[in-house]
């Protein structure tokens, strides 16, 4: 991804971008997702700026430490993107990697007009770093709001393999708003780490059922979790960052506001609710339980139907 | 951890000119291959660190089938490997010879 393919098709690139998001390597979503031959990656993988942590381990390491960071352009204006590699220690924030992204955000913040695309595919933090790493998540999340308030949009696209957990989640609370596929779960525990600490009557993490209504990408859009829900192509999330760059509001105070009554309307209405069903049905859907295996398509005309998520909160 | 290297003269230049490639991922059974277009033309160098140790032999085997067969004069590779197997180091160094080929604009 060194200096652009001006030859590139459009028409080539459109019908690569029928490609799935969720198989996608980082590289790829990014590369399709961006205008063809516009992208620029910053500390590329020739830099070899790897963990200084995961020899101590005997662990071997990537010439990216798992993020691939960089600029490009999304149907002609100029946007950063950091795209984060699931299959490579499940995406997890390590030291570099958690630097990597703070920078960009930190470069959007001072620039204040270039909007900022995460491509998230994390499991939170990387074990073997975990002080760095936890470091890391407080730096990003202090650089979101940063460049949220400096009138820079940070879009948080989610359908990866290892979902967006941990630390990954808080960052994509803080983000203006978020698309999401049926397979991009958003949590922050996941549900092994429930089911550890909680007991399995709290959480059956082999539930799989239970996993994806509780976690996935329909949920979260049906509980406005998450702005926009898409089908799992790469055509889908760029026509989503499109919207949602469009669509955003000017972030403030008042946001902020609108974000807390939003959360404690929630609360008070869907507390009691045991499972995503009754919140569903509580939202008046009907024939809730057929939702998990309704067709994107399908889905996405209900929920537009049923209500559009506040564009405010999460 | 090992870190294996292996140098070899190549009868001719990697065709393209593009200066960089990287292509796979660090994982279990899977490896990240960076090519560099920065040796020269009668040379090539694979660098290894790989997670299974004591493979040196079957490496030394798979990459001088590439060379044999793919000729990377002027390429260094550089790899990070997850314990891939030879099939799958040899398919990840095909297509990194095969982006390589490619021209930079």
């Amino acid at each position: 991804m060194s200096a652009p393919h001006t030859q590139t098709t459009k028409s080539s690139a459109e019908l690569d971008r029928t490609a799935s998001w969720y198989e996608a390597s980082a590289r790829t979503r990014v590369r399709l997702l961006l205008d063809p031959g516009s992208v620029v990656e910053f500390i590329g993988p020739e830099k070899r700026e790897v963990s200084p942590h995961l020899k101590l381990f005997d662990l071997p390491e990537q010439f990216d430490d798992g993020i691939v960071v960089g600029r490009g352009r999304l149907d002609g204006s100029p946007v950063f993107v950091a795209a984060q590699e699931g299959r490579f220690m499940g995406g997890a924030f390590g030291e570099v990697h958690g630097a990597k992204l703070t920078g960009l955000l930190r470069a959007a913040r001072d620039i204040g007009s270039v909007p900022v695309l995460i491509l998230f595919d994390t499991g939170g933090v990387r074990l073997q770093e975990a002080n760095a790493g936890e470091l890391a998540i407080a730096e990003i999340m202090r650089a979101v709001i940063e460049a949220r308030t400096a009138g820079v949009k940070v879009i948080g696209l989610i359908g990866g393999r290892a979902g967006c957990y941990g630390g990954g989640g808080l960052i994509a609370g803080c983000c203006s708003a978020l698309a999401v596929s049926e397979q991009g779960r958003i949590s922050v525990s996941g549900p092994e780490v429930i089911e550890t600490n909680r007991g399995v009557e709290e959480f059956d993490s082999r539930d799989r059922a239970l996993v994806w209504r509780t976690m996935g990408g329909k949920h979260r859009r049906l509980l406005g979790g998450a702005e926009v829900f898409v089908d799992d192509t790469i055509q889908d999330f760029r026509d989503a960052a499109l919207e949602l760059l469009s669509s955003i509001r000017a972030f403030g105070i008042d946001t902020l506001r609108a974000e807390q009554s939003r959360l404690e309307d929630r609360l008070q209405r869907f507390g009691a609710c045991p499972d995503a069903v009754d919140i569903w049905t509580a939202e008046g859907i009907p024939d809730a339980v057929s939702i998990p295996a309704l067709p994107a398509d399908q889905f996405i005309a209900l929920a537009d139907k049923v209500r559009r998520s506040s564009r405010d909160a999460r | 951890m090992e870190d294996l290297s292996f140098r070899h003269a190549t009868r001719q230049r990697a065709a393209g000119t593009k200066k960089l490639a990287v292509i796979g991922v660090v994982a279990s059974g899977n490896l990240e291959v960076l090519a560099e277009r920065v040796l020269p033309d009668s040379e090539c160098l694979v660098e290894i660190r790989t997670a299974a140790a004591g493979f040196g032999e079957v490496w030394d085997a798979v990459i001088a089938d590439f060379v044999k067969g793919y000729s990377p004069g002027g390429l260094r590779f550089s790899i990070n490997d997850g314990g891939a197997r030879p099939d799958t180091v040899s398919l990840r160094l095909a297509q990194a010879a095969r982006l390589m080929q490619e021209d930079d604009q």
